[in-house]
């Protein structure tokens, strides 16, 4: 870590702010719109709370906050990877950061995240133990690739990254990793279930 | 107003982080059990304290919580857990399902469909539907990921050769998505087909043997059966004996000592409200609800023969 003599814990002043003000009541209040991203794949929701240093959205900021702790081990992809960002997810989460490979959290942009099956897919015994990608997106939409499976009523659509990386990971149920897409205060789910289709 | 004396819905932060990843985990691999650190509950185990730890980290101050055992919104366990929520969350609370957000419950899913927006939280005993078949964690464990399902036939087909028909009547197996074998929780085989292309999401908790698994919405679930003897969702062949429904699971209650007996709804908002609907069965009164006549029957009632 890079001492910052500015502040006593040697982190960046203006990694002190931007967490939840009210952490169980944001908290809560994030992880119901997280839980119904993820058991309801491609709907999008809107979430609000967490104002993280640049280059992470609100979403990504937020599930940072409400799922990652000194349990989690979370990889900085990319850009994410920086002073700014590494001070505000110690402070206001205390998540060990790590290499792609440990990671049970990772967040950066789909091509930064490249190649994606370097993370946790889970192991057979336990399919748990699998990362959760945190997607930085320009832009969230209804349009794109078909998505069905678990939680969706027919069919619904979502502008998907790419789909063939998630056709492999389809392929690998019940292993797999599972991705949450977010973009400004954006956030939408998809689960390793889940099966994609170029239209 | 919340209790100050504890955080948002009883459990500190870091426990309800650790239980919502489990979630979520949960709900990406259906019907698969995700082990998670159980924490001691303000009540006992038989008490569901696997719901009640889905259910508070779940939560948000907006919700209106319902909480049900064996269909009824009284009893002392259903009181409790909804007073311990209203306290520590300072939620709503109701006895309406369609009106609840997060419906906990032990035994029983609602006869009122579910709808979009809602989660139902079941209470779990055993969440291992091979424990039975197999004691050993390790082995269970290894026929999951090997889908070595066939035990459990085994066990089905004994019942039809012992008895005809397959006598298993609670916790009746379901698979899953066509992968996992799920123990749907002691729920009357008659709610099976309510698991199903549900259009809540369906939460399962066991303290005890610290497992949390998932239904997603829309997501198929297959009682175990043979194709000479399918899965038949079965109840008593009568009629509400208040309300007149003829679709709804049934208690049977004893009403005397000469063997009289009275079938009533077991899911009581459902029967309070078809009632207050203006419909009546045998008995029907419409002032009075199932669990109020049910209630003045206590004590020389047979009980039913489900316990946790
Ligand atoms: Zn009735």
């Amino acid at each position: 870590m890079t001492i910052n003599p500015q502040t006593p814990m040697g982190l960046a002043p203006e990694a002190l702010f931007g967490g939840f003000a009210e952490a169980p009541v944001q908290s809560a209040r994030a992880f119901r719109a997280l839980l119904e991203a993820m058991a309801r794949p491609g709907t999008i929701w809107q979430v609000e709370g967490a104002a993280p240093p640049a280059p992470l959205s609100i979403a990504a900021g937020v599930a940072i906050l409400t799922l990652c702790d000194g349990t989690t081990p979370l990889h900085l992809a990319g850009a994410a990877d920086c002073l700014a960002v590494r001070d505000w997810v110690t402070f206001h989460a205390g998540a060990p950061l790590c290499a792609a490979q440990g990671a049970m959290f990772a967040v950066g942009t789909w091509a930064e995240l490249m190649p994606v099956d370097q993370f946790r897919i889970g192991d057979p015994d336990y399919p748990d133990r699998a990362a959760t990608l945190i997607v930085e997106m320009p832009a969230l939409a209804p349009t794109g690739p078909r998505l069905t499976g678990p939680g969706i009523r027919e069919t619904v659509h979502l502008s998907l990254p790419e789909t063939a990386a998630f056709r492999a990971n389809r392929a690998l149920f019940p292993l797999g990793f599972d991705t949450l897409l977010c973009s400004g205060d954006q956030i939408a789910g998809l689960p390793r279930s889940t099966h994609v289709e170029d239209l | 107003m919340t209790d100050q004396a504890y955080n948002f819905a009883y459990l500190d932060e870091q426990t309800k982080r650790m239980i919502r990843r489990a979630i979520l985990k949960g709900v990406a691999v259906p019907g698969y059990q995700v082990p998670f650190a159980s924490r001691e509950m303000p009540m006992p185990y038989g008490w569901g304290t696997g719901g009640v730890q889905v259910t508070a980290a779940c939560l948000v101050p907006e919700d209106r919580l319902k909480v049900i055992d064996q269909g009824a919104d009284d009893t002392t366990n259903a009181v409790s857990i909804r007073k311990f929520f209203q306290r520590t969350a300072g939620v709503e609370v109701t006895e309406a399902t369609a009106e609840a957000t997060v419906i906990q419950t032990r035994h029983r899913i609602p006869e009122t469909a579910l709808s979009e927006g809602q989660i139902l939280v079941y209470q779990v005993p055993i969440p291992e539907p091979l424990r039975f078949l197999e004691p050993r964690e390790t082995e269970t464990r290894k026929m999951h990921e090997l889908e070595e399902y066939g035990l459990m036939h085994v066990k089905l087909y004994e019942d039809i050769a012992r008895h005809g028909e397959i006598a298993t009547s609670y916790a009746y197996p379901v698979k899953v998505e066509g992968r996992y074998v799920m123990d749907p929780s002691p729920i009357p085989k008659f709610d099976n087909p309510k698991l199903g292309g549900n259009a809540a999401i369906q939460l399962f908790g066991a303290g005890r043997e610290q497992r949390i698994y998932a239904v997603p919405p829309y997501t198929q679930v297959v009682s175990l059966d043979f194709d000479d003897h399918p899965f038949v969702a079965s109840k008593a062949p009568h009629d509400c004996d208040l309300c007149g429904a003829s679709e709804s699971y049934l208690d049977e209650v004893i009403t005397d000592d000469q063997g009289s007996r009275m079938y009533v709804c077991s899911d009581t908002d459902f029967c309070a409200t078809r009632q207050e609907a203006g419909h009546h069965g045998r008995l029907g009164v419409p002032q009075f609800s199932s669990k109020k006549i049910a209630k003045s029957l206590e004590g020389f009632c047979a009980a039913e023969g489900v316990t946790e």
